[in-house]
């Protein structure tokens, strides 16, 4: 049997379906689209008496039926044509009213139904009641109380599902009590002539302007039957409105008496007076700012703040701890596996492959698990809370002049540390053309690993004001976005942000199981694609820098590899950005080449092509960081290297922020437009700002 | 009284007359509205405005939402005075 859960977005489904499932629960996409898709099997109990074996389908979380946002019509059509036998409506006591609102959509289905009355125990302490039987009564579906949160009445709940979902079921609507009852009434029987599945369902949806697929010959047959409505002065012809004001004023009406509220119980609850310094004209901006500060700086920074000034060196915040650690296990499990392959005998190309590029491209890109899993722990944590919400309301004015709504603020914000978790963060949007634009604005903010490459220009092109140019880079990274945020609204994905109608959720304590779960989820993602996407380009690109067309072995990178002829044949292509007018120019070009795995490696790459000499990473080195200094200086002009600067800032950042735009996309044609928007706006802004140097007089 | 939604300054309430008008592109928007509650009838309490002056927060239906003001500029309340 399958059981799907359905409700309203914050009233407890995810714990619910946590707690039913344990831990067989797996995430998936619903086919063509980004929104999870989770299911799993009952984990029953002897003291449930339910036998048989039930799948679980959580639905996403909605506040109607209507076929407006692809959460609508993911949970409409499972609801509708995948037939599920029961549905377990979770409703949100002390929300009963709008809660109720969607339980009375999914009633008009013939599917059985069973409502799960949530937060009975929270209503209960600010002062109110619900009488669940009498719910029961007047809803005419089974009614249990449970609280997911302290796992009680779960036992009852399944097994009266399993009985309901045994006993065929008719739709009924709350509109039918309207002045469009009859008109229901007669449509619904059209349909039903008709063969039709969930004919009262479909007969609402019909008043409201929606006829199903393939019955468009009885159109006419409707219109006439809606003709005979009498909306009266108030909604004239609006259909949609005269419904759901039928619907609301119908849960008014049936259910008074069932819920007791006290008068004001909510007028200043402790979530409102939390609201009232989180969200204060003044305070609630600097409050949100002093916050992220803090998030990314215990995710990013060494030392952390003031430990410098206790100890010699001070002490690395715990992302920066975690990836040292995480990066000398992958360190050494690359030695450990290239030792073995050495003592058994293996071929110098064959261990070169395997602990050079497989172990050293899925190890780099693993380091980052630490960083992410804290971003993404930060992250669960404002979601569950409560507050990511208001972040949005906070930061939504500042961000609609560029197309983007609130919602999209933390995503880039988190762009700053790492494009790859920033990507996954771009699930918290409702409208998918806002989804990808962030996604593609992506890059421009500056990621931690592009830093080193504007240390090294900083402090060899621009001595003594390094910092100014590391923060022209930034703000270039910035005005790029905007620039092409407002370009891209006006073209491929044309529109305003998409609405703002959002929920303030009441504050929380987060629960630390769905934290744990929800940081599962997440991670699991990443480590899958690391070792295969990833593991696969690394492999490709590892034999293109270490064979030459001949397909002998040569010095990585070398002019003679492939990626080196590659780099020399694209030279033409960057000579109007300045910086590929000298013979040595093909090395900076195979760097921006390798950029484009990763941005870590820019700077090795030019350490190995300027100084072939030196022994050492120029990345960690400090030899060899002087020499290519000295390297860098001889060969670009200030305006050169902003240039060559600004093209790595705006350029596909690497193989993973590929790997998880594509996650994200799904599409293939996305993907490849994405990676070339993203090396035309390189090209362009790297145009832009050698040109405008020049000019300035650099 | 009668003003619209947008209007409002915070700790005003007011009964929503109607929500105007189905223009081009605003279907979303117009239902959205109605499925969280905002339909003739509903009583509306304005709670606050966001640092910026926009997104407003209000009280409907026993619970918190936000809007854009743009987006509540279509509904029409009536505020007594009391």
């Amino acid at each position: 049997m399958r059981f799907a859960l359905a409700g309203n977005p914050n009233c407890g489904k995810t714990t619910l379906f946590n707690l039913l499932t344990g831990s067989t629960a797996h995430v998936g996409n619903w086919p063509g689209v980004t929104v999870d898709r989770r299911e799993g099997v009952y984990k029953g109990t002897p003291r449930s008496g339910v036998s048989q074996k039930i799948e679980i389908i959580d639905l996403p979380g909605i506040y109607s039926l209507s076929p407006y946002t692809p959460e609508e019509v993911i949970a409409r059509d499972y609801i509708l044509e995948d037939g599920p036998d029961l549905v377990i409506n979770i409703v949100d006591s002390t929300n009963l009213e709008r809660n109720l609102y969607l339980t009375t959509q999914i009633m008009e289905s013939d599917i059985p139904v069973v409502v799960a009355l949530n937060m009975t125990d929270v209503l209960r302490k600010n002062g109110g009641s619900v009488d669940a039987r009498e719910l029961s009564e007047r809803l005419g579906a089974p009614v249990v109380s449970i609280s997911a949160l302290r796992s009680e009445g779960i036992d009852e709940l399944m097994r009266t599902a399993a009985e309901a979902a045994g006993k065929p079921r008719n739709g009924s609507s709350i509109i039918e009590n309207s002045c469009m009852g009859d008109a229901v009434r007669d449509i619904a029987r059209l349909f039903r002539e008709r063969g039709l599945t969930n004919p009262v369902f479909r007969a609402v949806k019909a008043i409201e302007g929606n006829i199903p697929r393939g019955e468009a010959d009885l159109a006419g047959e409707i219109e006439d039957i809606k003709g005979r409505i009498e909306l009266g002065e108030v909604f004239e012809d609006d259909f949609e409105a005269a419904a759901a004001d039928a619907r609301y004023g119908g849960i008014t009406e049936k259910f008074r008496g069932v819920v007791t509220l006290l008068p004001g119980a909510r007028g200043m609850s402790v979530s409102d007076r939390i609201d009232r310094v989180l969200t204060h004209k003044l305070l609630g901006l600097p409050i949100f700012f002093i916050f992220m500060y803090f998030v990314f700086h215990l995710t990013f920074a060494e030392p952390l703040l003031f430990t410098d000034l206790v100890t010699d060196g001070g002490v690395p915040s715990p992302g920066v701890m975690m990836q040292g650690w995480m990066g000398s296990f992958t360190e050494w499990a690359r030695g450990a596996v290239g030792g073995a392959m050495e003592s058994a005998g293996a071929s110098a190309w064959a261990k070169g492959l395997v602990a050079d590029g497989v172990f050293a491209g899925v190890g780099s890109v693993l380091s980052f698990l630490p960083q992410i899993l804290m971003l993404f722990l930060f992250l669960s944590i404002m979601e569950d809370s409560g507050y990511m919400a208001r972040a949005a309301f906070l930061m939504d004015r500042p961000l609609r002049r560029f197309g983007l709504s609130g919602k999209a603020f933390l995503p880039l914000l988190m762009g700053f540390g790492c494009s790859v978790p920033a990507m996954m963060g771009t699930r918290t949007l409702d409208d998918e053309k806002e989804r990808r634009l962030t996604i593609m604005l992506m890059p421009f903010f500056s990621c931690g690993a592009k830093l080193p490459i504007w240390a090294m220009f900083g402090a060899a092109v621009f001595p003594g004001s390094a910092g100014n140019a590391v923060f022209a880079i930034y703000a270039i990274g910035i005005a790029a976005a905007v620039v092409t945020s407002i370009i891209l609204r006006k073209t491929i994905l044309r529109g305003a942000a998409s609405v703002f109608i959002m929920e303030l959720p009441a504050y929380h304590l987060p629960r630390p199981l769905n934290l744990l779960i929800h940081l599962w989820e997440k991670t699991r993602g990443f480590v899958i694609r690391a070792t295969t996407i990833i593991a696969g380009a690394t492999v490709v690109i590892w034999c293109l820098s270490n064979f030459n067309f001949s397909l002998d072995m040569v010095e990585p990178n070398s002019p003679g590899s492939i990626v080196g002829v590659l780099g020399r044949l694209a030279v033409p292509i960057f000579i109007p950005l300045g910086f590929a007018s000298t013979p040595e120019a093909w090395k900076a070009v195979v760097a921006i080449v390798t950029g484009l795995i990763a941005k870590e490696m820019v700077v090795s790459t030019l350490g190995v092509l300027y100084n072939p000499e030196v022994e050492g990473d120029a990345l960690e080195d400090e030899t060899a960081s002087g020499a290519l200094a000295a390297a860098l200086v001889a060969s670009f002009s200030p305006a050169s290297a902003l240039s060559f600067m600004t093209f790595n800032l705006l350029s596909v950042p690497c193989m993973a922020a590929v790997a998880s735009a594509n996650g994200e996309m799904r599409n293939a044609r996305w993907i490849w437009g994405t990676i070339a928007f993203w090396l035309l706006t390189a090209w362009c802004g790297a145009f832009i700002v050698f040109h405008a140097a020049r000019l300035l007089g650099f | 009284m009668r003003k619209c939604l947008n209007e409002f300054t915070p700790g005003e309430t007011g009964t929503v007359v109607r929500v105007a008008g189905a223009g081009a592109g605003k279907g979303l928007q117009r239902q959205r509205l109605f499925d969280m509650g905002i339909t003739p009838g509903a009583e509306i309490t304005m709670r606050k405005a966001a640092p910026l002056g926009d997104p407003m927060e209000i009280t409907i239906r026993g619970y918190e939402l936000s809007v854009r003001k743009v987006e509540v500029e279509a509904v029409l309340m009536e505020c007594g005075e009391k």
